[in-house]
């Protein structure tokens, strides 16, 4: 199962899915110094991101981003990559600037059909998601 | 993208600048940018609250690979004052590695003045400058009132673009996004610095987004002060993840509704009234429990503000159960201590603190320490940024905030 990228920057890598039903911020939704998700009220609250690629409808928050991306890649908890439907300027330069790639424009379809703890890949010199293996048997 | 003769120059060398140059174009990349442009200043973000070690390791190899600013950068508002940090129990820690950081920007050529304000203490651009600024607020107001032209600059992006002296051309660097997609019409009373953020508020969550760039209308004789606007930006910038909106007949790229909208599509039309203003706003109600702290930050305080401050504390004392905390920069601290507000302020009991904006200090660990909850603030930004922090947030009127904060210094005496 494929799916199509508007915007990419990075190194193509594989990895475990962790999908999020709301829009992402780096400040405050995550605990920096063990790479949990920590928000009271985040439907993801207590999962790793840590080697997770991530994928979220959107992103929110201010500058802050830029530096939390390096420093949890630094204190090796951080992301292995970033898939948003809408991104702005911070998480792509907080991800260029952290060695992660990321990329943007996936829709509703993509979100519903990938699940965490899907293994896939992320392609961004072809501009492609794809899902290699299913976490729950579904077919591809 | 379409490189210039000298940034293939810079890439060739292979160094540090290089390595610099390289990360920003895979940004531009990113978003499409068809070339660099040319910045005449950079506005930096980053402090070791927030970007911790690894930070201030990317500080330390850009000061050893022998880096300098290219062009007139400055530094944002930071997580410490230095002077105060142990009556807000910050660790001794911090204060070393901000002074830490203090020298390695310093030693990159970076004006290290720690303000989120510089667009009214420090530089001005001008219409159709591009620059690079690493706050949201400030990108903001530099887009939407001045008419200068920045991206959100984050991270290490801002300093990427003092030392290249250029930024990748896309978003707002082209006229083609500076055009209103949506329209907001005030017809609320708007009076006070609290009624500006509000309003940021109503029109960045009402057209989330970062591409969105909303054109306000106002009723017909309101004119917004620099103060005014200063709050709309932030707030805009902080419910909305916008960097840009039009004040129609008061930003220089909005004379008419026409002109701010251009032949842009539209993504819909709200009215701001009066119910909406009060819905964001909460009164200093006789009688009414004591806020643990009220915070005059996000911005920091203009001088302007500082006076206006002064004059409301007048023969007002700050309550025993409430802290009253005022931010601003150095520069206007110094002003406001000359000019004798500061003897004002700080006789009425209010903290004034320099440097630092204060969410950028660590506020869930000061609601720890201090057993603070309950919050009161005339900025809507701060509002929505100390929810996530554990706090119970109310916006007021300026005046409310310190009807809230102190009493007259009559009734504390009797009290005493």
């Amino acid at each position: 199962m494929k799916y199509a990228l508007k915007r990419a920057v990075g190194k193509t890598i594989e990895g475990e899915a962790l999908v999020s039903p709301v829009p992402f911020s780096a400040r405050y939704d995550l605990d920096r110094t063990r790479g949990i998700i920590s928000r009271i009220d985040h439907p993801l609250r207590g999962e790793s991101i840590t080697g997770k690629i991530f994928i979220s409808p959107g992103v929110q928050g201010g500058v802050a981003a830029g530096w939390a991306l390096l420093a949890m890649a630094q204190r090796g908890v951080g992301f292995a990559g970033l898939v948003f439907g809408d991104t702005n300027p911070v998480m792509v330069q907080g991800a260029v600037t952290a060695g992660i790639p990321i990329a943007s424009g996936i829709d509703g379809a993509c979100l519903s059909g990938i699940k965490t703890g899907d293994r896939i890949s992320l392609d961004p010199a072809n501009m492609e998601l794809t899902v290699l293996e299913t976490v729950d048997g579904r077919e591809l | 993208m379409i490189l210039t003769q000298e940034e293939q120059e810079i890439l060739e060398q292979g160094d540090a600048r290089a390595e610099a140059l390289r990360e920003q174009i895979q940004v531009g990349e990113f978003f499409g940018a068809e070339r660099m442009v040319p910045v005449a200043n950079a506005h930096f973000t980053g402090d070791p609250e927030v970007f911790g070690a690894a930070g201030i390791a990317y500080l330390e190899r850009m000061t050893n690979a022998g880096l300098k600013v290219v062009v007139p950068t400055s530094r944002n508002a930071t997580c410490v004052d230095l002077d105060q940090m142990e009556s807000f129990q910050q660790l001794a820690s911090l204060a070393k590695e901000e002074v830490g950081v203090r020298k390695s920007l310093t030693t990159l050529g970076v004006l290290v003045v720690n303000t989120c304000i510089g667009y009214q203490t420090l530089y001005q651009p001008r219409l159709g400058e591009h620059v690079a600024w690493g706050d949201t607020g400030t990108v903001a107001y530099a887009n939407s009132v001045l008419g200068a032209r920045s991206n959100y600059e984050a991270g290490t992006a801002s300093l990427l673009a003092g030392i290249t002296g250029r930024t990748p051309g896309y978003g707002f660097h082209l006229d083609e996004n500076r055009r209103a997609n949506a329209v907001v019409t005030v017809t609320a009373e708007m009076t006070d610095l609290a009624h500006w953020g509000a309003l940021g508020a109503f029109a960045g969550s009402a057209y989330r987004g970062y591409d969105n760039v909303p054109a306000i209308v106002l009723p017909e004789g309101v004119v917004p002060s620099s103060d005014a606007l200063k709050h709309l930006a932030a707030a805009i910038a902080s419910y909305g993840s916008m960097a840009m909106f039009h004040v129609v007949g008061h930003t220089p790229e909005a004379a008419t509704l026409e002109q701010a909208c251009g032949n842009r599509k539209r993504l819909g039309e709200a009215e701001f009234g009066q119910t909406d203003l009060e819905g964001y706003l909460g009164r200093a109600e006789p009688g009414a429990a004591a806020p643990d702290v009220v915070v005059f930050t996000a911005p920091q305080l203009s001088l302007f503000e500082m006076q206006g401050l002064a004059q409301k504390l007048q023969g007002r004392k700050v309550k025993a159960e409430t802290k009253l905390i005022i931010t601003t920069n150095r520069s206007v601290f110094v002003e406001a201590e000359r000019t004798g507000l500061l003897e004002v302020l700080m006789g009425a009991g209010a903290a004034i603190l320099q440097d630092t904006c204060w969410y950028l200090m660590d506020p869930a660990q000061q609601r720890k320490d201090f057993g603070w909850n309950t919050l009161v603030t005339n900025s809507a930004k701060l509002a929505n940024i100390v929810k996530a922090h554990g706090y119970a947030p109310t916006i007021m009127t300026t005046g409310d905030c310190i009807l809230a904060a102190t009493v007259p210094v009559e009734s504390q005496a009797k009290e005493s």
